[in-house]
Parts: structure tokens; sequence; C-alpha cells
């Protein structure tokens, strides 16, 4: 019994130990250039599809090019407040400060993101639908997200404290979450001028298959620029929050060294 | 600026920031959840009278009409059940055809006309080339003529 | 160029041009800003943090820190 159960305890300890700043600091600094990289890669690459590769669309023509970032950007601002929900709840619960500080890197790239497909989306409605914007369930729902992210981020930088800020912070995205399955099913449960999902999990996509795959490479460069660019944003969070231990001093005087 | 007040007005944001998302959700879901009827629902008295109101549907093939003014366009909104004549001045989206989603707002008449302010197209999520679309066609014409 | 028949059919885009390319250059703007903001605040951060640790060397207390790791 003795050696297995030894060995799942120091499993578990070696993968909380990510849990420390410390530790993920220098591990977040080395992906995120990785990340940056495939982001790069994978957007000229879906844009080369996207652009010369995929056919006119039958019944919008060239404007429904659009899709290759709108699609995209709005998946990510859904499952970036889901992720920030998840680390605020798992925060909460372990009491873990570095997903507080991973929920709180996501948010402005989730904002980011969820501006980016209202804006396209906008773009996008006025040559097709007849009209930039509708009070419609999806397109409201979304603006919503906007506002929950704003409100996220303005909350948690108000709060000085910053076990109270993390925690603030981590009540809005709990709650907010709920918005996440209400902007995806809306257009099915609701009667809204927004067309239903072209791709999901339940039934084969309607789309062709090089429009499709420019699409998705979108999708993949998408992630790959978040994992970056909230690497990079956590580090300066961990820098800030741990600024007073020996750690953080070694690491402030080995970058003035470098500079 | 002092932290304090800084602090005070993005708390002050936030607070408005939450509460403005609030009172978006209450009113424009109380309103707009039903972003349009259909035509059955409107023929089956279920669509709001001498109010301003959305209809979804098809336009119905062959219903495209203008007037002799050159600018008033009538033409019918179907779910394939009921259907609504419909009659609106005004420029059309480009997407607007017969056989297409679309979705007008206006005023129903007593003598059921829909008098339409605002039409929309509602396009579906299909995208595919040119091509496609017209070997689909020939595919669905080859069917017809072989049931016939 | 295999779906375009020249590079002003291309800028074009079927005289959607302000709608497409009015989504993709805002969005670039964004990324770009995005990035800027982010690279910019680590090197505020480093800098700011160097300069208070200068000021109090001593004032620290990084031990205690260091012990309640999570």
């Amino acid at each position: 019994m003795t050696t297995d159960t030894l060995n799942r305890a120091e499993r578990s300890r070696s993968l909380f130990r990510f849990a420390a700043p410390q530790v993920f600091y220098p591990i977040a600094g080395r992906l995120a250039p990785w990340f940056a990289g495939i982001a790069a890669v994978l957007t000229v690459v879906g844009l080369y599809i996207g652009f010369f590769v995929a056919p006119t669309d039958f019944q919008q023509g060239e404007v429904y090019r659009v899709i290759f970032i709108h699609v995209p950007a709005a998946w990510m601002s859904m499952l970036i407040y889901l992720v920030m929900a998840f680390w605020a709840a798992v925060g909460l619960v372990m009491n873990t400060r570095l997903s507080f500080m991973m929920s709180q890197a996501l948010a402005p790239t989730g904002a980011m993101f969820c501006f980016v497909a209202l804006w396209t989306g906008a773009l996008w409605g006025k040559p097709t639908w007849g009209t930039y914007w509708v009070w419609d369930a999806r397109l409201t729902s979304q603006l919503l997200l906007l506002f929950l992210y704003l409100g996220f981020i303005a909350l948690t930088r108000a709060i000085e404290d910053s076990r109270r800020a993390d925690r603030a912070g981590a009540i809005i995205a709990l709650v907010g979450a709920i918005n996440v399955p209400i902007i995806y099913f809306s257009v099915q449960w609701w009667n809204t001028l927004h067309q239903g999902a072209s791709v999901s999990l339940t039934k084969a996509p309607s789309m062709a298959t090089t429009m499709l795959s420019g699409m998705l490479i979108m999708a993949l460069a998408a992630w790959a620029y978040t994992f970056a660019v909230a690497f990079w944003r956590v580090r300066s969070l961990i820098l800030e929050r741990e600024r007073h231990t020996d750690w953080v001093g070694a690491e402030l005087e080995a970058e003035a060294k470098r500079q | 600026m002092k932290p304090r007040s800084k602090r005070l007005i993005l708390l002050g944001s936030a607070v408005a920031l939450l509460v403005g998302a609030v009172a978006l959700v209450l009113t424009a879901f109380q309103q707009n959840l039903v972003f349009f009827h259909t035509p059955t629902e409107v023929a089956a008295g279920k669509a709001p009278v001498e109010r301003v109101f959305r209809i979804g549907g098809l336009v119905e093939e062959g219903s495209i009409a203008r007037n002799d003014d050159g600018y008033t366009v009538r033409f019918a909104i179907t779910d394939t059940a009921q259907v609504i004549p419909v009659t609106y001045r005004g420029s059309l989206p480009s997407m607007f055809q017969e056989g297409k989603g679309a979705v007008v707002q206006g005023k129903l008449t007593s003598d059921g006309l829909f008098v339409a302010t605002e039409v929309l197209a509602k396009h579906d999520e299909n995208y595919m080339p040119v091509e496609a679309q017209y070997a689909l066609d020939k595919a669905h014409q080859a069917n017809q003529t072989v049931q016939y | 160029m295999m779906e375009w028949e020249s590079w002003s059919a291309f800028w074009d885009m079927g005289g959607n041009a302000w709608f497409v390319w009015g989504s993709y250059s805002i969005t670039a703007m964004l990324i770009v800003l995005e990035l800027v903001l982010v690279l910019r605040r680590r090197k505020e951060t480093v800098l700011r943090l160097l300069r208070l640790r200068r000021a109090a060397p001593y004032a620290t207390g990084g031990q205690r820190m260091n012990e309640e790791m999570f």
C-alpha cells in the first residue's frame, strides 16, 4: 500500500506546487513567447486560408469573411469568462492566491475579444441583415458580457486590499458565468435575428470545409494568443503581489542586471 | 488625483456598470425575449394589437411586387402554415429575397395587412461556395422531375 | 491569387470594403494595443518595484510571506 499512496501523495503535491506563484512565474515567462509565436503562425495560415483559399459564399458574397475573426472572438469571449469563473471558484475554495491572479490576468483579454465580437458583428450585420444593431437575445446578452468584464476589471482594481478585491471579483465572475450559457443557447431558446450555430458538438458543421478550417485555425490562434497575453500579464501581477518576498527581490535584481 | 478619489471613481463606475447591466437585462429582455412573432402566432391573435411589433418568417415565393410609385413594396411573410401580407416603403437590405428569411417591424391594421416601417433580412447558418449551391439546386430540380 | 481577379478586387471585397476591413483593422489595432500595454506594464512594474526596494531594502518581511506560499 505504502509506495503507491506515497507516490500519489507526492504527485498531487507536485501538481499543487504549480499553484505557488514563485514556481509558476518562470514557467509562464518561458511559455508565453512560444504561445505568441504559435498564435502569429496560426494567424498567418488562418488568414491566408480565409482570404485566398476559402471561396465566395453563395448567399453573402465576400462579406462573410468577417467570420474568421467574429466567431473565434465570440467563442473566446465566452470561454475566457468561464475560465475566469473556474479560477475564481478554485481560489475561493482552495484559497490559492495564484488562481485569483490568473482570473484577473484573463479579464482584459476577454473584454477585448468580447468587444471585437460585438464590433465585427455590427459591421457584418449592416450589409447582411440591414442593421448594425438589434436588441435580440443574442446581441443583448453578448453586450451584457462586455459589461460584466468591465465591471469585474473596475471592481478588482478599485479595491485596494487585494484579498477583498479577489473575493469581490470572484463573486462577479461566478454570478456572471450564468450569462455564458444564455448567450450560447439564446439562438435556440428564443426567436432572434442572429442565426443558429454553424458549428456545434451535436451536429455536422453547415460550412464548406475550407471556410470551416480557416475559422478553426483562427480560433486556435485566439487560444494561443490568450495564453501568451495572460501569462505575460500574470507575471506582472505576481511581481506586484509578491513584492515583499525574497524571491521577487532576487528576480528584480536579476532583471535590473539584464537591462 | 488622490488614490482615494480614484478608487471611489472606479468603484462608482463598477457599481454603475453592474446596475446598468441588470437594468439592461430586465428591460431589454422583458420586451425582446420575443424578438419576433411567427405568422401562425399573429394569425392566432397572440401578437400585440395597435402596437409596434415584429414578424419573422420566409418571404413567400413570387409574392414581391412593387407599386407604381416604385417605392412601395408588397410581399408576404410565411412560416409555411400562415401567410401575412406586408407593405413597406423604403429601401430593402440586399439579402432580402423571395424564399429567404426576413424580420419585419411595424403595425397590423384591422384588415390583417402588416404595415412595416423596417425590414431586416435573416439569413441561415449555412456557408458554402456558389458552385455548391448551384449543384444543390440542380440536384433538387432533377429530384423533382423524377418525382413527377 | 486563386480567389481574386486582381488586388483591387481583393481590397474591394465585393463592395463590402468598409465592413470587412473595418472589422479586421480595428481587431488588429486592439491586439497590438493590448500587447503594447501588457509589455509596457511589465517593464513599468519591474522599474517601480526596483525603485521601492532600493528606497527601503530592509522593509521586505520576505520570510513571513514565503512561508504562506499559497
